[in-house]
């Protein structure tokens, strides 16, 4: 029964196959899987914490539904009546019509936000599974171009929006000019490495110039690296394995390369577990580095009182926490922290922190143009609680929630700016503070 | 001997002992085949602890965050009521107590026959409201299959059958009693081979959840 890829005689050339699909769903399943579809009782709960299932009301939406595929090859060739049943010819097969449907289901409807992991009551964690189940939508071929075009130009020219370093520098010439400062290029043994994401670059360049001055102001030893700069990984979202070692191998070469201490993630959710959480088993070791997301690094120079804010923000401003960062990697105090040095009326949006409602753009939404109707469907929940607490304005620690959040509050009329926290910490720094501590960063 | 009593006999005896032994042998493998599959070594650097976070979430799973049961208030109050009036009655029938000490040598308290029985037709109600609830809500008729609606008719069988015996609705008393047996043999040799696993099935779900998740430092 083991598919050996595209030796079946096949006249195509494809390296996307069925067999290499079901190899790969075969070559996810592990122990929590088995435990996770042995402990599912239909109950439906997980379909009350997806934006896209409430947002839509379409039940082809809930959360376990997605995981059918996985389901029955796990259900086919890892139980002893699966195995039995197989002798007999009565399992169900998972063919390519099958998967050609369920790919709207993995990837359009899915930004692998993980609330139904946190709700669903027998513990099943159906996020992680979609992750799993990508691995053999991709291996079959069944994956939206959007994606595909995304990963190509991150394989090939680095960033999956084609972003080139000579972009970056002619922004690093900017940013030098209007703030007098240095921003450090390729300094070896910088204590950290700072990755951006293309997003940021191209809509958000203020992101960067904030970290120059923040990092300038608190004396931080840090530089970018003109071998990677890039901090996205679109083998992630798209599912596929090969590809996101290879992004994730090159944050690694550069950072060595480099010798620097620490990594820093950009204002970028899926970047950050990239690199992490799964870029080390990616590439099947630790790394000789510790990786840290922007909002953590802020916070531990904050605590450590080398950042020193004057004045503080009036208006009513409220935080949207991405999935990444607070659900999917316990950064939820960390950003509250910093809102407090700089917001003079802050408010909660009501389901906040790890229960927080995702904007509905990431886990590949946002680069699969095919599913923008259901990417602004699912962010009217995200519409809904912003509409609950009437702040001013929206802060957030994410370029692609970002997008989505000015997208959408523009697509229902709602004059609410959002700005990242980065940037707004930057804005309210005390001017010509001397950088007492210019080494020994934590 | 009448006819009834043999029926008793044989399901007491042969039948029972057939059972727990499709039941422990059958469970027993579906454990095992879940935990030989392991986990792949985990490289990043952990944020937080798997065991103890595991562990918290294998209890905290039970209770449903503020917004979910707000979302879905029905399969919160009526999931929990069903599933701790089939404990109450499983372990707090003084009769099943006994079984249970005639089996393991352990016993306990019991509750009051007519509380047990309140339970019991609290239960029977609660089970028909999950099926009308699987019947008419539109996620659960779309995830249902054929194995929900046998694992329910499975559980509501054996809750009625202990009903009927107990308030001697079905005569003789040995055949309702042997009814009532049958149903919870039925019930145990197909447990292995269904969703009822998760009766065991929960705990090491939840487990690996928590543990993933406190390993980033969340609690799940």
């Amino acid at each position: 029964m083991s598919a050996t890829p595209s030796s079946n005689g096949s006249p195509e050339s494809s390296p996307f196959t069925l067999e290499r699909g079901l190899a790969a769903f075969r070559a996810e399943i592990d122990g929590p899987v088995a435990a996770f579809f042995s402990s599912c009782v239909h109950c439906g709960v997980c379909a009350q914490s997806c934006p896209f299932y409430l947002e839509t009301g379409d039940p082809k939406y809930t959360p376990i539904l997605k995981l059918e595929p996985l389901r029955l090859i796990w259900a086919a060739e890892f139980t002893l009546l699966g195995r039995l049943k197989g002798l007999l010819g009565l399992n169900k097969q998972v063919t390519d019509e099958m998967l050609t449907q369920w790919e709207e289901l993995i990837y359009d409807s899915c930004s692998m936000c993980g609330r139904c992991s946190l709700v669903c009551p027998v513990g099943n964690d159906i996020q992680a599974m979609v992750r799993k189940s990508r691995e053999g939508m991709v291996a079959s071929g069944h994956v939206p171009e959007g994606l595909i075009g995304a990963s190509v130009r991150a394989v090939q020219t680095g960033s999956p929006m084609g972003l080139q370093w000579k972009t970056l520098q002619v922004q690093i010439n900017h940013i030098e000019t209007s703030t007098g400062l240095t921003v450090p290029v390729d300094q070896a043994g910088a204590d950290y490495l700072v990755m951006l994401s293309s997003m940021e670059v191209i809509n958000f360049p203020e992101y960067l110039e904030a970290i120059t001055r923040i990092f300038d102001h608190a004396g931080v030893s840090w530089t970018l690296s003109t071998q990677c700069f890039e901090a996205t990984n679109a083998g992630i979202q798209i599912g596929n394995k090969d590809v996101a070692a290879l992004l994730v191998q090159r944050v690694v070469d550069a950072a060595v390369a480099l010798g620097v201490k620490n990594v820093i993630s950009p204002e970028c959710g899926h970047a950050y577990t990239a690199i992490r959480w799964e870029g080390p088993n990616l590439i099947g070791r630790p790394y000789p580095f510790h990786v840290f997301h922007i909002i953590e690094v802020l916070d531990q120079l904050r605590a450590a009182g080398r950042i020193k804010t004057e004045g503080m923000e009036t208006d009513r401003l409220s935080l949207h926490d991405p999935c990444n960062l607070a659900r999917k990697s316990g950064v939820i105090q960390q950003q509250r922290n910093l809102m407090d040095l700089i917001a003079a009326d802050f408010v909660e949006l009501k389901e906040h922190g790890k229960f927080q409602w995702c904007c509905g753009a990431g886990g590949g939404v946002s680069s699969n143009e095919r599913a923008e109707p259901l990417k602004i469907a699912a962010f009217k929940m995200k519409k809904a609680q912003i509409e609950e607490v009437e702040p001013a304005r929206m802060v957030t620690m994410c370029a692609t929630c970002r997008t989505q959040l000015e997208e959408g509050l523009e697509h229902f009329n709602m004059d609410i700016p959002v700005v990242g926290l980065t940037e707004l910490i930057a804005e309210h720094l005390v001017e010509h503070e001397p950088a007492e501590q210019a080494e020994g960063a934590t | 001997m009448s006819d009834p009593m043999d029926f008793l006999l044989l399901t007491k005896g042969p039948l029972f002992n057939l059972a727990v032994t499709v039941f422990a042998l059958g469970m027993a493998a579906r454990i095992l085949e879940i935990l030989v599959n392991g986990r792949r070594p985990n490289y990043s650097e952990a944020r937080g602890g798997q065991w103890l976070p595991g562990l918290r979430t294998v209890l905290t799973r039970s209770v449903a965050d503020p917004g979910t049961f707000k979302r879905a208030p029905f399969n919160v109050v009526v999931g929990w009521l069903w599933h701790l009036g089939f404990i109450v009655t499983l372990l707090f029938f003084i009769p099943h107590i006994a079984l249970i000490k005639s089996l393991l040598g352990l016993s306990w308290p019991g509750l009051p026959n007519p509380v047990v029985d309140l339970v019991t037709a609290v239960t029977l109600v609660a089970l028909v409201a999950t099926l009308v609830h699987r019947r008419t809500h539109r996620v659960k008729r779309r995830i249902s299959t054929p194995e929900d609606y046998l694992v329910w008719t499975l559980v509501f069988l054996l809750v009625l059958s202990g009903y009927l015996a107990y308030n001697r609705i079905i005569n003789p008393y040995p055949l309702a009693l042997g009814l009532h047996i049958l149903c919870a043999e039925v019930f145990l040799i197909v447990l292995p081979f269904t969703k009822l696993t998760h009766i065991f099935t929960v705990f090491i779900a939840r487990w690996y959840n928590g543990a993933s998740f406190g390993r980033r430092g969340v609690e799940s």
